[in-house]
């Protein structure tokens, strides 16, 4: 079980050198000169103003959230999925229970206008 | 030992090929948008303009490497990290060809092959998110922050259409192991099947890897650059290097899933794999020359309103299918 995520987790070390690597490689090779002018973050040329973490809106809330739950109920499909072949109506059934459940939720949300982005 | 060994080879040269593959698409892309818009693109450095992308990497090689003002230092140099660590390592579980035999040894063609394959690539694409997220926060600059907000929403958003899109080709392989999934195509593939899944994730992969009609992180006329405005040389370099490699992923996996991986007559299987998926990286750069960009309300309705249902539907319709009308 364990053996086939060994080569997995040994291309992951391959893939951190490289990364932290070509982040390095950068660091020793570019010059360094700063200047005020330079450091200052880009707001088309003008100097920046106001607070830098603006106020946005709580949709981005609303659908990290909803993710959360539909992403959780999108995995519990695949398990279904593949011993579809063994569980046939039983587990048809079972699945069209589980989706009415959801069904349920996804018409609320909708009603409610959680996936309108405007008013 | 010797396993180790050769594990650590072919992690080397698939990393490397990536990274090549990158390379040569950024010039393809560029040169094939030049036809596109009546114009020959870059055609200076070496023959036909063929050295380009070595230029480029030399280039932001050599660039000084800018942190703004108040920016979150470390997280400001993990977000690209990130990036470019999640999108190489997610190739890992792709076979890109049948197992080979050398030195009496049998290789399989890819790093690993966990029987929960498909997942486990799903995971580690979704990582690639805390790169856009943490680099647009971190930068303190509004643009930037706004950018990595909208990407994180729309990736999160898509995600799920993608994740459904893809239970017909489980129901209907009967596995989540990919060499299985692969195997289970030898006489059709998905794609005649699961023609709406198939459809349904192509629209998805475009908008994960933030592509053209989808690049609304980057949305120039708005957003600056989105979450990458701040990032100078190698860094910049990084976030592109991952979105590339992430286009190469996505369609690497479409190519295992709907149009049966490495199998094709004639050729040998790898070059099979390498046509199928650089078919679609053609259609990637197509439909960047082709398609305006979508309004924000419009892409997140589009996601949660149309292709979440037919995603469900498609999915459902297909187990209805296995255990009803064709037992």
């Amino acid at each position: 079980m364990l053996t086939s995520y060994f080569p997995i987790a040994l291309y992951f070390l391959v893939a951190v050198v490289i990364g932290v690597g070509v982040l390095g490689a950068s660091r020793v090779m570019g010059p360094r000169k700063p200047n005020a002018a330079k450091l200052q973050t880009y707001e088309c040329g003008v100097t920046p103003e106001g607070e830098v973490g603006p106020r946005f809106s709580v949709k981005f809330y609303l659908v990290a959230m909803l993710f959360m739950i539909f992403d959780v109920e999108a995995v519990s499909f695949y398990p279904w999925a593949v011993l579809m072949h063994q569980l046939r109506l039983f587990g048809l059934l079972e699945m069209a229970l589980f989706v009415l459940v959801l069904g349920i939720g996804y018409a609320y949300v909708w009603k409610r206008g959680g996936f309108q982005w405007q008013e | 030992m010797a396993a180790v060994i050769i594990i650590v080879i072919k992690g080397l040269i698939l990393a490397v090929l990536l990274l090549t593959a990158f390379g040569v698409l950024t010039l393809t892309e560029r040169k094939v948008l030049g036809r596109f818009q009546f114009r020959p693109g870059p055609n200076r450095v070496g023959p036909g303009g063929s050295f380009q992308f070595l230029a480029d990497g030399l280039k932001l090689m050599l660039k000084e490497e800018i942190i703004p003002n108040g920016a979150d230092r470390f997280v400001f140099l993990l977000a690209p990290t990130i990036s470019l660590v999640a999108a190489l390592f997610a190739f890992a579980v792709i076979p890109w060809g049948p197992p080979i035999h050398l030195f009496g040894q049998t290789i399989p063609m890819e790093i690993g092959g966990p029987n929960v394959g498909i997942l486990f690539l799903f995971a580690i694409t979704s990582l690639g998110v805390y790169g856009l997220i943490l680099g647009g926060w971190s930068s303190q600059n509004k643009y930037s922050l706004l950018g990595g907000l909208r990407s994180s929403a729309q990736i999160i958003s898509y995600e799920l259409a993608m994740g459904l899109s893809v239970v017909g080709v489980l129901i209907a392989a009967g596995s989540a192991d990919l060499n299985n999934i692969v195997s289970a195509q030898t006489n059709l593939w998905f794609i005649v099947p699961q023609i709406i899944g198939f459809l349904i994730y192509v629209v998805c992969m475009v908008a994960e890897t933030n592509r053209a009609p989808f690049d609304l992180p980057e949305a120039e006329n708005e957003l600056v650059a989105g979450y990458h405005t701040e990032y100078t040389g190698m860094k910049f370099a990084m976030f592109f290097m991952a979105e590339y490699i992430n286009m190469v992923t996505v369609s690497s996996l479409a190519t295992t899933l709907f149009l049966g991986g490495w199998h094709g007559p004639w050729l040998p299987p790898e070059i099979w794999f390498i046509i199928k998926v650089a078919a679609f990286m053609f259609f990637f750069i197509w439909l960047r020359a082709t398609l305006p960009r979508l309004r924000y309300d419009r892409l997140m309705a589009f996601g949660w309103k149309v292709l979440l249902p037919v995603a469900l539907a498609n999915a459902l319709a297909t187990a209805v299918w296995v255990s009803v009308v064709a037992r």
